[in-house]
């Protein structure tokens, strides 16, 4: 009911603040068919109406000419924390990691500060969405899609709970971090602490199942318990659980995890994923690229890794998405892709790992991710390839509305500008 | 293992092409990035550029490279980097200038490795940030394979690492609640050991002066005790050695120029200085550079002002302008994508950029007569890439330093693929000796 209230809500704001308009003279790329220069785009509304070479504006459309620009669908991240850490150093802005080992129940939507200064800093490099992903304990919470557009969240949101965080026990004995140092602990010792943990996640599934049963059939005294109630959706492979898992035993875990409790998953953050790229495909399951900029895993790693990883689940033939895990620098998401390009992806995969291919991991392939008509119009407006920084994003697009690309760093760039 | 197995498969990398001798490249766009852009060849010769230009005549014997129409640039000058140093930070005084990263070069780190393959050449190894005064730094060339003390780039200026701000001031208290307390605790403090040093160092430096001065009129006295910690900061008073001060915000650093002119002598450089663009005026007139992070910011307090416009406000306000790593803090293989940055931001030109991570550095380092452009006569520290350098399509296929290549991406290939191939090799070789489970953990 909640749900369906916001949805509506989030409708009528948006058409509220849209002003009809035509981009003219502009180079369509649409993602999901092939480039169309010299081209009208009109948007009506919060939608896209259409686009091609001859096509007709519509009465009190507002024309923008965009000779020799380019417009694509904006970008999305499909990992950030925007919204829930501002400052790294200070824990008072940091609302990422819940304590506790099993939180199913948080929802990051709700945390996200619409005030955040990283939200119009994201936007100026061409970022219209982010997956915002809570961490901590092995599950974090409900990943939300957002938006980086709105007053409230409520106007933010996109998706409330388009995937639900999850880590599984580890197996690592490298031990890293400021506060213990680095170091190796026993193996053994390792094994038996993961198996404990493993133990405890089975148990909570178990446990989670068993509610499922027992609400199908409310006995006397059946108690709604807000922790199990939020595992329902990923129980009945709506939700699907977004497993982070870098090294080889934390993604062969995570297969086997998804096969034995028959869950909808999608891998992220991925490193040792080679040995299991066929049974990926085969088993159709997406995955949220890695933070591209990560140092390579082990001393006698390619210099490449892990640039050169989305070339390889490309070839795989396995649907991806950039995420930047991180709020300082989702607008550096689509360097990270240039890379990629760099490193034999082709250009066309990389903008679509960008935007279509994650609209369609989160679900969102009917509103988002390409210039379709009847999607809703997150645009950017380019002088150029928008995955160099030698290109300006000149304007942008959020749901048929005009949003400013001005930040704070455009804001201190300009006041101390005149000082000098 | 895998450090063993990694070194002794490169440790023939650079004997790829001889140094003596004389190398052409030709079928190149060079950037020069001091003399614009130059279609042709370039002729390398004792481990200098001889000749470039669109015909340039070789020796017989000399070894062509056909660059394939790729671009060739200046090897990459890092101002700021932990590359190659094994221990960083002697956090238990605030005045460490008796301390040498010279002393602790570990020329088998990788990253050493890897940022050569990203193009950089020449790093400025330096101490942490945990002291106001940390120790004394080390200019090196990236030669891998090569031992700690050919690395060092023989002929730089001596240099010293400063820092102010946050991390110095940790130690005093605040999330280190608990601890044992040091001095400073507050940017007040951190100017008053900044001072202190200075003064100490001044009379130590009269003391120095007074003695020669006598041995000079030929009175026999004793000389004055010799000070570790004081020789280095004696040098910096007399200009001999550079500062390199890590720096944030912009009440911090118009007090170091002020302390440094106090006592007579300039900051050569601002390290980080992400709040430069607000005092770059003063900065310009003190004469000190400023090499900052690309677009790094908002992880912690004082990165909150940081604006990835800071190289070109700085650069248009005249102050000499570099970007560093601070590797491994950033990693030397995105200093020319951080170039590219400032091309957004900032809209600087090609040469602009690219002097960013290339002659600026060198000035800075006051190496720039030997590195830091394509020029007859410099070092032949020389970056071959197949696309334009700022694009972020481009990948480095080739680096030479002083001539010599040692770097190719082609024979890294192989030999990553020679590697896996003997590992997997052992690893076959270990599987009937250990139980599956224990095997796994093995690693």
């Amino acid at each position: 009911m909640n749900r369906l209230m916001l949805a509506a809500a989030l409708a009528t704001a948006a058409l509220v603040h849209a002003e009809n308009f035509a981009l003219r003279g502009v180079t369509v790329h649409p993602i999901s068919a092939a480039e169309v220069p010299n081209a009208v785009l009109v948007v009506t509304g919060d939608r896209i109406a259409g686009f091609g070479a001859k096509f007709p504006i519509p009465k009190g459309h507002k024309i923008v000419e965009a000779k020799g620009l380019h417009v694509y669908p904006g970008m999305i991240d499909s990992a950030s924390v925007l919204g829930l850490s501002e400052i790294g150093s200070v824990r008072e802005t940091q609302d990422i990691e819940e304590l506790g080992d099993f939180n199913p129940q948080l929802r990051t939507m709700i945390a996200v500060n619409p005030g955040s200064e990283h939200i119009p800093v994201s936007r100026a490099s061409g970022i219209t969405a982010s997956l915002v992903v809570p961490a901590g304990g092995f599950i974090g919470g409900q990943a939300a899609l957002m938006h980086l557009d709105g007053w409230t969240w409520e106007e933010m949101t996109v998706v409330p709970s388009a995937a639900m965080q999850m880590r599984l026990p580890s197996q690592e004995t490298t031990v890293t971090g400021r506060a213990f140092g680095a170091g190796r602990r026993p193996y053994a010792e390792v094994r038996r602490r993961y198996e404990e943990q493993m133990q405890q996640v089975r148990l909570f599934f178990e446990q989670a199942r068993a509610y499922q049963a027992r609400k199908a059939n409310p006995g006397l005294g059946f108690k709604t318990n807000l922790r199990m109630e939020a595992m329902l959706p990923v129980l009945a492979g709506k939700t699907p659980l977004m497993i982070v898992a870098p090294r080889e035993r934390a993604i062969r875990d995570a297969l086997a995890f998804a096969e034995r409790e028959r869950v909808r998953i999608v891998l992220a953050g991925v490193r040792e994923v080679d040995p299991f790229l066929e049974q990926i495909a085969r088993r159709k399951i997406p995955i949220v690229l890695p933070d591209l900029y990560q140092v390579p895993l082990e001393e006698d790693a390619s210099i490449d890794d892990p640039l050169d990883l989305p070339a390889r689940l490309a070839k795989a033939g396995i649907p991806f998405a950039f995420g930047s895990y991180n709020v300082e620098r989702p607008r550096n998401l689509p360097f990270q892709a240039a890379n990629a390009v760099g490193q034999g992806l082709s250009h066309e995969a990389a903008l679509r790992a960008l935007t279509l291919g994650a609209a369609e991991i989160w679900g969102v392939a009917d509103r988002l991710g390409s210039l379709d008509a009847g999607k809703l119009a997150d645009l950017i407006l380019t002088d150029g390839d928008p995955l160099e920084p030698r290109t300006q994003i000149r304007q942008m697009w959020i749901q048929g509305k005009a949003v400013s690309l001005d930040n704070r760093h455009t804001r201190l760039y300009e006041q101390y500008r005149k000082r000098l | 293992m895998n450090r063993r197995l990694f070194l002794s498969s490169l440790a023939l990398a650079p004997s790829l092409a001889a140094a003596a001798g004389a190398t052409l490249i030709k079928n190149a766009k060079i950037l020069t990035v001091t003399k614009g852009r130059v279609d042709g060849s370039l002729l390398i010769r004792d481990g200098r550029i001889a000749a470039l230009g669109a015909e340039v005549l070789a020796p017989a014997d000399a070894v062509t490279i056909d660059a394939g129409g790729g671009y060739l640039m200046p090897g990459i000058v890092d101002c700021h980097a932990h590359v190659g140093a094994d221990a960083i930070n002697e956090g238990t005084i605030s005045v460490s200038s008796m301390v040498r990263i010279e002393d602790v070069l570990a020329p088998d780190d990788v990253q050493i490795y890897r940022g050569l393959a990203a193009g950089v050449t020449t790093s400025n190894v330096l101490h942490g940030s945990a002291n106001t005064i940390g120790g004394q730094c080390s200019v090196v060339k990236m030669r891998w394979g090569r031992s700690a003390a050919q690395m060092v780039f023989a002929g730089a200026r001596p240099g010293i690492k400063f820092a102010l701000g946050e991390n110095v001031k940790r130690a005093g208290g605040g999330t280190n609640l608990g601890a044992a307390l040091r001095y400073p605790a507050t940017r007040m403090g951190v100017e008053d050991v900044v001072r202190e040093a200075f003064n100490e160092a001044r009379a130590y430096q009269r003391q120095r002066d007074e003695y020669q001065t006598r041995v000079a009129k030929g009175e026999r006295v004793l000389p004055p005790r010799r000070d570790w910690k004081l020789d280095p900061l004696v040098e910096v008073l007399e200009g001999k050695r550079l500062v390199h001060a890590h720096c944030y915000r912009s009440d911090e650093i118009l007090m170091l120029l002020r302390a440094a002119e106090e006592f007579g002598f300039r900051i050569r450089t601002l390290q980080h200085g992400l709040e430069a663009y607000k005092v770059a005026k003063e900065i310009a007139k003190h004469g000190a550079g400023v090499s900052t992070f690309a677009d790094s910011w908002s992880y912690k307090i004082e990165a909150y002002d940081a604006i990835p416009y800071n190289a070109a406000l700085c650069l248009r306000a005249g102050v000499l302008t570099s970007l560093n790593t601070d590797a491994p803090v950033t990693q030397q293989r995105h200093l020319l994508q951080d170039a590219a940055k400032t091309l957004r931001y900032g809209q600087l030109t090609d040469d602009e950029a690219l002097s960013l991570i290339t002659i600026n550095p060198a000035r800075q380092l006051m190496i720039d007569d030997r590195v830091g452009s394509l020029e007859v006569g410099k070092d032949a520290d020389i970056v071959l890439t197949d696309k334009h350098p700022l694009s972020l399509y481009a990948k480095v296929q080739k680096v030479f330093i002083d001539g010599e290549m040692f770097f190719n991406r082609e024979q890294d290939a192989r030999e990553r693929a020679e590697r896996a191939a003997r590992r997997q090799a052992l690893i076959e070789k270990l599987k009937p000796a250990a139980p599956p489970a224990q095997k796994k953990g093995a690693r």
